[in-house]
Order: structure tokens, then C-alpha cells, then sequence
């Protein structure tokens, strides 16, 4: 009896939610998993304030591997999940396939480009916020030696490095800069263990602020940072508060704003397909201050980097993006 | 007196007590269901349906249990033989480089059968070369083949990467793999297989390598028992010493039965690279290498066994994501728990039930 007071209960809370908004959004997240403090932590986050905010529900699923990842995103779509958000490059051809599959469904990949009628492709430009990160860890450097460390070693990850260098060299133009891929294979993105061995030896050939592009292997950067009272910068979600007065800053990709967006746009029947690419002008990738890191940040460095932004959103400074061409200017 | 030694019909060895093991695991799997609050029968049922419930379901169960047949028969081989291959995942991994480079260099020009052949050859050849020098070690050296084959996988990761990264990626794209094939360097769906037995394979990746994953059963089979150089690599396998004794060279032996090894886990790459993606992509292998050793267990390193335990980790693998799909209570991480009860009930505690049914069966064997 209980049971089914509670499952009628459970059915007008269902069709209240149907009734508010007639969506049922869905989103598949990479294959580093749901709760990995950055890259697919920020998809979440952007999936719940979207719930939260609206009272729709959404489903999410986490594959472990690349065909399972062409099944979800068909499962929810022959389900009549509308839209279909898929964050990571990983699921480019999967979503190639979908997407032509099901032409009356609304599809968002995120860090990729689908070319295709019904699919909005979102693309950040992480050099440009990589660019005024490395501007403040130059300029933050005593020893004029700075390091990045990256998860796993594709082209994507360099793109965050060259732009890093850049903007370190636009600090001080001999900055030194260190760079170490954490690994080959998946498991770079969570070896904080590594994480922490590179920084250690950046740091040790004088490096005393360190980027991390790493996904979870990053934590173990800003930890070993934190111990030997250095400095670090975290990456895609807002890290700051990890370790307060040692992390200098974090490069914020706004993942979420992607996932938020595709859920919203879709909802207000605003949905538009196309390439987004969003960059320091569009609030896409940018620098983050709040009070964990305010005593880091001096008055000069606060201009400074103020001015760099402005700079790239006027075009007079332009960051260059290491996937034009596969290579970083020395 | 002991039980080990009694011997049982084969109808309970193969029979009755995989059987027992498997039930066990599901019931154990069911407490960790119910106790995280779902409804345990519910989900075997979609676990069941999900793998074997529709065409393309089966496809998708028959799509993994293909990559486990190649893995599972390059752990056994190794393993008859005495050596415990863990490199099966590195040497598939290299693998797809051999089956990559010749479908890129000839789908341009030829069809798919026979581009077939070279990518069977290519593949087996850079898996067994991947193979070679962790064997070489071992046979020569006496470097322990499990440490060698370990760290033969990180240095073919670190190998691919670079090789995707720098000089087989399509400019310009984001993610580190080749161009895709084109027809003439894929290997086509099985799709009339299945309409032969009134299911739709829809979407699902099952293609030709399947077949010639069941060829390579019935070879290793004829290797392993009906040749010389199997029943030296067997004789190696049981006792090094006495097959030295015997005259048996333990250099070639290691070396050879490595060689083929790495082979069948390079054509493993067929099926992911050829079958399903059509490209060569970073971490294609996706662990079925390391499914490969539980496969080969569970499969007591029998060609039949291994398809049987190869298709039960296809139906795992496929039922497991539908599952988690349908219950999002059940996360994948849930997945990997069922598939460890599996592997520990049916694969690690093989004889826990065997004392008991040797006792039950003896009244009614010795008439």
C-alpha cells in the first residue's frame, strides 16, 4: 500500500517535471569518468545547475570504452532523449554516425567538430586562456623557470601547453619553461602519484610555479606544490580552493556553460547547430580570482593580465593555436 | 582420504560445475544489487535481455567475445607452454599498427578479401614482433617473462601514441588517429549471419573476424595437441627440466610458442581496427588483452572453453553497459565488481565445489 502511495507520488512528481519542460536531456560524459574534478566534473556540474534551475531531470551515463560510447549516445537517442550532449574528442565518429542516424534529434559534442545539420559542436580555444595563466606564472616566478605538466601526450593537450610558454615568455621573454606529459595511455589522466614525481622534478631544476592540464594525475601536482611551498595552476574547473595560497590560479573551460546551454537552448527551443568556438571574448577559457587566491595575485599582475585579455578579445595579441599546424613556435 | 585425485566424468567437470560457479556469482552479484537498493532479478534481467535480447544486442556480445577469442587463445598458447603472457594487451595494441598500415596502404586499390589476408599477416606479424624481444629475454637472459611482457605494454602504448600523434594523425584533427578506411580496408558486418537466424544486427560491429577467430581456434587446437611442436611446447609447459632432458630445445620452443602468442593477440586488431572503427585509434585494446588471461583461465586454455568464456565476458561486457545504462544506481564501477565475481567464483575458486560433488557422485560411480 506504501509502495504505491509512494509510486503515484513519484509519478505526479514526473509529470509536473514533463508538464514544466517537455525535454528529456541527456549527456554522455568521457571516458575518465564522472567525478574527476575537472574536465567531465564540470559537465556535471553544468548538467545540475541546469536541473536544479529548471526541475528537469536528465540522464547520464559514463562509458569505459570507445564502442560503448557510439552505443549510448544511440541508445538515448532511439529513446527520444533530445538533446544528446557527449563530452570529449573521443566521440567524434561516434557521433558522426548518430547524428545521421537520428536528423530530429538535437546532438552537442563538446572539444570536437561534427559537421552536420542537427549537431552543435563546441570547441574552446584553451590557448588563449592557457596564454594569460602562463602570463601570470611568469610574472609570478622568481627563478624565471616555470613547468606544465600534462595528462596524456595528444594534441589537445598540447595546445594548452604552447599556449602556456607564450604567455610565460610574454612575462619574461627567457623564461624557461619545463614541460612533461604525464603518460601514453588513459591512466595519465588519473596518476596523481606521477603527477606529483614531475612537479617534484621541475622543481628541483628550479621551477617554482607549475600548470597542471592532467585531469585527476593534476591533484597530485598542486599537492606536491602546496608541500614545498611552491606554486601551481589548476585546470578546466575552478581549483583554487584545493589548496588556498598555493594554487596561483586556474585555467577555467567552461564545460559547463556548454552542457547548461545545449540543455537550455534545447528547452527554450533556441537550439542552434553549427561550430562554437569559445575563447577569452565569449568567457569560454579564462583566468579564475577568488579570495583562495587574491594575497597570489599583485596589482601588476592583475593589469597585466587584464591588458593581455583585452588585447586577445581586440586582436592585437593572437595566441597561437598549436593545432593549425601541430607545432609551437620556439 | 583425498578427493583431488578421483576423477569425474566430463558432464560434471564442464559441465555441472562451471555451472554451480556461475550461479554462485550471480547469487553473490545479486546481494551486491540489493544491497545498493535495486531490484536484483530486475537486473539480471537486463543484464540477460541487454546482451542476448535482440540482434544487435548479440551483435555487440559476439563484437567483444571476438576480441576475447584472440586474446584468450595468445594467453593459452603461452601458456601451454609455461609462460604467462601478460603482454597480450601491448602485443594487440602493436598489432593494429601491422593491420592499420595495410589497410591504409591498399584500400585504395583493392577489395576487402583481399586486403584481408595481408592485414591477417601484418597484424600477427607485429604482434609476434612485439613478442619477440620480452621471449628472446626470457629464453636467453632468463628475465622473467611476466616482468618483460608487463613493460613490453607501456613501451607499446608510449610506441602508438607517439606514432598517432606525430606522424599517422590527420592533420589539422583533434583526435590522435588515422584516416578512416575506406570499404576496401574494412572487414564487412556479418549481418547475413544473423538474418539466418531472423535477427537484425542493426548497428552493431560483428564482422568477418569472427570467423576467422573460430579458424584460429580450430588452429591453435591442431597445434596444441595433434603437432610436434605442441606436444614439445605441452612437455615445456609441465616440466622445463625434463623436456630438456628429453632434447627438447628450450630457446626455439619459448621463442616460437611466444611468437605465435603475440600473433593471435596482434590479430585481435582486426576485429577493433578493420571490423568496427575503421581507423586506427589510441587505446583501441581497451583492455581486452588483460580479459584475454581470465578468458584463457576460465577456458582451462581450450579452444572451446576459451569461445564459451569469451562469449560469457562478451555477454559481461555488453549486458553490463546495458545494465548500467537502464539503472543508473548500478555505475560501471558496480559492472567491474559483478565481472570480478565472475571471474573469481568460475575462474580463481574453480574446485571450492569439486570435493563436495566428488562425494556426492561416488555412491553412484562405482557400480
Amino acid at each position: 500500500m506504501k509502495k504505491t502511495f509512494l509510486s503515484l507520488l513519484a509519478l505526479a512528481a514526473m509529470s509536473t517535471t514533463a508538464l514544466a519542460a517537455d525535454i528529456k536531456p541527456a549527456l554522455v560524459y568521457g571516458t575518465g569518468g564522472k567525478f574527476d574534478k575537472s574536465f567531465n566534473e564540470a559537465a556535471y556540474a553544468g548538467a545540475e545547475a541546469f536541473k536544479k534551475e529548471s526541475g528537469t531531470e536528465y540522464r547520464d551515463f559514463e562509458p569505459t570504452s570507445d564502442t560503448q560510447g557510439e552505443q549510448a549516445i544511440r541508445n538515448f537517442a532511439s529513446r527520444g532523449f533530445n538533446p544528446v550532449v557527449a563530452v570529449s574528442f573521443a566521440w567524434t565518429s561516434a557521433m558522426e554516425k548518430v547524428a545521421a542516424e537520428y536528423p530530429d534529434t538535437k546532438f552537442v559534442i563538446v572539444d570536437s567538430v561534427v559537421d552536420l545539420k542537427n549537431v552543435r559542436s563546441v570547441v574552446y580555444k584553451e590557448e588563449e586562456g592557457s596564454y594569460l595563466v602562463g602570463l601570470l606564472a611568469g610574472m609570478a616566478s622568481k627563478t624565471g623557470k616555470v613547468g606544465f605538466i600534462g595528462g596524456m601526450d595528444i594534441p589537445l593537450i598540447r595546445k594548452f601547453g604552447c599556449g602556456y610558454v607564450q604567455g610565460a615568455k610574454a612575462a619574461k621573454a627567457d623564461a624557461q619553461v619545463f614541460q612533461n606529459m604525464v603518460g601514453t595511455t588513459g591512466a595519465a589522466w588519473n596518476d596523481p602519484v606521477r603527477g606529483g614525481e614531475l612537479a617534484k622534478n621541475q622543481m628541483d631544476q628550479g621551477a617554482d610555479v607549475i600548470y597542471a592540464a592532467a585531469g585527476a594525475s593534476g591533484l597530485g601536482v598542486l599537492q606536491t606544490a602546496a608541500d614545498n611551498k611552491k606554486m601551481s595552476i589548476g585546470v578546466d574547473s575552478n581549483q583554487n580552493y584545493v589548496h588556498p595560497g598555493s594554487v596561483l590560479t586556474s585555467m577555467v573551460k567552461r564545460v559547463d556553460l556548454a552542457v547548461y546551454n545545449a540543455f537550455k537552448d534545447t528547452k527554450d527551443d533556441k537550439f542552434t547547430a553549427g561550430i562554437t568556438a569559445l575563447g577569452v571574448k565569449e568567457d569560454g577559457v579564462a583566468y579564475a580570482i577568488d579570495d583562495n587566491n587574491k594575497s597570489l595575485i599583485t596589482e601588476d599582475m592583475k593589469k597585466a593580465v587584464e591588458k593581455a585579455k583585452a588585447d586577445i578579445i581586440a586582436g592585437t595579441v593572437k595566441v597561437h593555436d598549436y593545432m593549425s599546424d601541430n607545432s609551437c613556435p620556439k | 582420504m583425498t578427493t583431488a585425485s578421483v576423477s569425474l566424468p566430463g558432464w560434471i567437470s564442464y559441465g555441472v560445475i562451471p555451472l554451480l560457479n556461475l550461479l554462485l556469482a550471480l547469487f553473490f552479484s545479486g546481494l551486491v544489487v540489493w544491497w545498493i537498493g535495486e531490484d536484483p532479478f530486475e537486473a539480471l534481467k537486463f543484464l540477460v535481455q541487454g546482451a542476448l535480447g535482440r540482434g544487435d544486442a548479440i551483435g555487440f556480445t559476439l563484437f567483444y567475445a571476438t576480441s576475447f577469442i584472440f586474446t584468450g587463445l595468445s594467453v593459452a598458447v603461452a601458456f601451454h607452454a609455461g609462460l604467462f603472457n601478460i603482454g597480450s594487451e601491448g602485443q594487440a595494441y602493436v598489432g593494429g599498427l601491422g593491420a592499420a598500415l595495410v589497410a591504409l596502404a591498399l584500400d585504395r586499390y583493392v577489395p576487402w578479401y583481399v586486403t584481408m589476408p595481408f592485414a591477417i599477416l601484418g597484424a600477427a606479424a607485429f604482434g609476434a614482433a612485439w613478442a619477440f624481444i620480452p621471449a628472446w629475454l626470457q629464453a636467453k637472459r632468463g628475465s622473467h617473462i611476466v616482468i618483460t611482457t608487463i613493460m613490453f605494454n607501456f613501451i607499446g602504448a608510449a610506441l602508438m601514441v607517439y606514432l598517432l600523434v606525430h606522424v599517422l594523425i590527420v592533420p589539422g584533427k583533434m583526435a590522435p588517429e588515422t584516416r578512416t578506411f575506406l570499404p576496401g580496408g574494412q572487414l564487412p558486418k556479418l549481418d547475413w549471419l544473423m538474418a539466418l537466424f531472423g535477427l537484425k544486427l542493426g548497428p552493431a560491429p560483428f564482422n568477418v573476424s569472427f570467423l576467422i577467430a573460430l579458424v584460429m581456434c580450430f588452429l591453435v587446437w591442431l597445434l596444441i595437441w595433434r603437432t610436434k611442436l605442441g606436444y614439445e611446447m605441452r612437455t615445456l609447459g609441465i616440466s622445463p627440466s625434463a623436456a630438456v632432458y628429453a632434447g627438447i630445445p628450450y630457446v626455439r620452443t619459448v621463442i616460437i610458442a611466444m611468437l605465435i602468442s603475440g600473433g593471435l593477440a596482434g590479430m585481435m586488431s582486426l576485429n577493433a581496427v578493420m571490423g568496427a572503427s575503421a581507423r586506427l585509434q589510441v587505446e583501441f585494446v581497451a583492455g581486452a588483452g588483460f580479459v584475454g588471461i581470465a578468458v584463457s583461465l576460465m577456458g582451462r586454455s581450450h579452444p572451446v572453453g576459451i569461445v564459451l568464456a569469451a562469449i560469457l565476458f562478451g555477454v559481461l561486457y555488453q549486458g553490463g553497459a546495458d545494465l548500467s545504462f537502464e539503472m543508473p544506481n548500478i555505475t560501471r564501477d558496480m559492472i567491474v565488481v559483478i565481472q570480478g565475481l565472475v571471474i573469481l567464483f568460475a575462474g580463481a575458486l574453480e574446485y571450492m565445489l569439486r570435493p563436495a560433488l566428488v562425494r556426492l557422485y561416488q555412491p553412484f560411480g562405482r557400480t
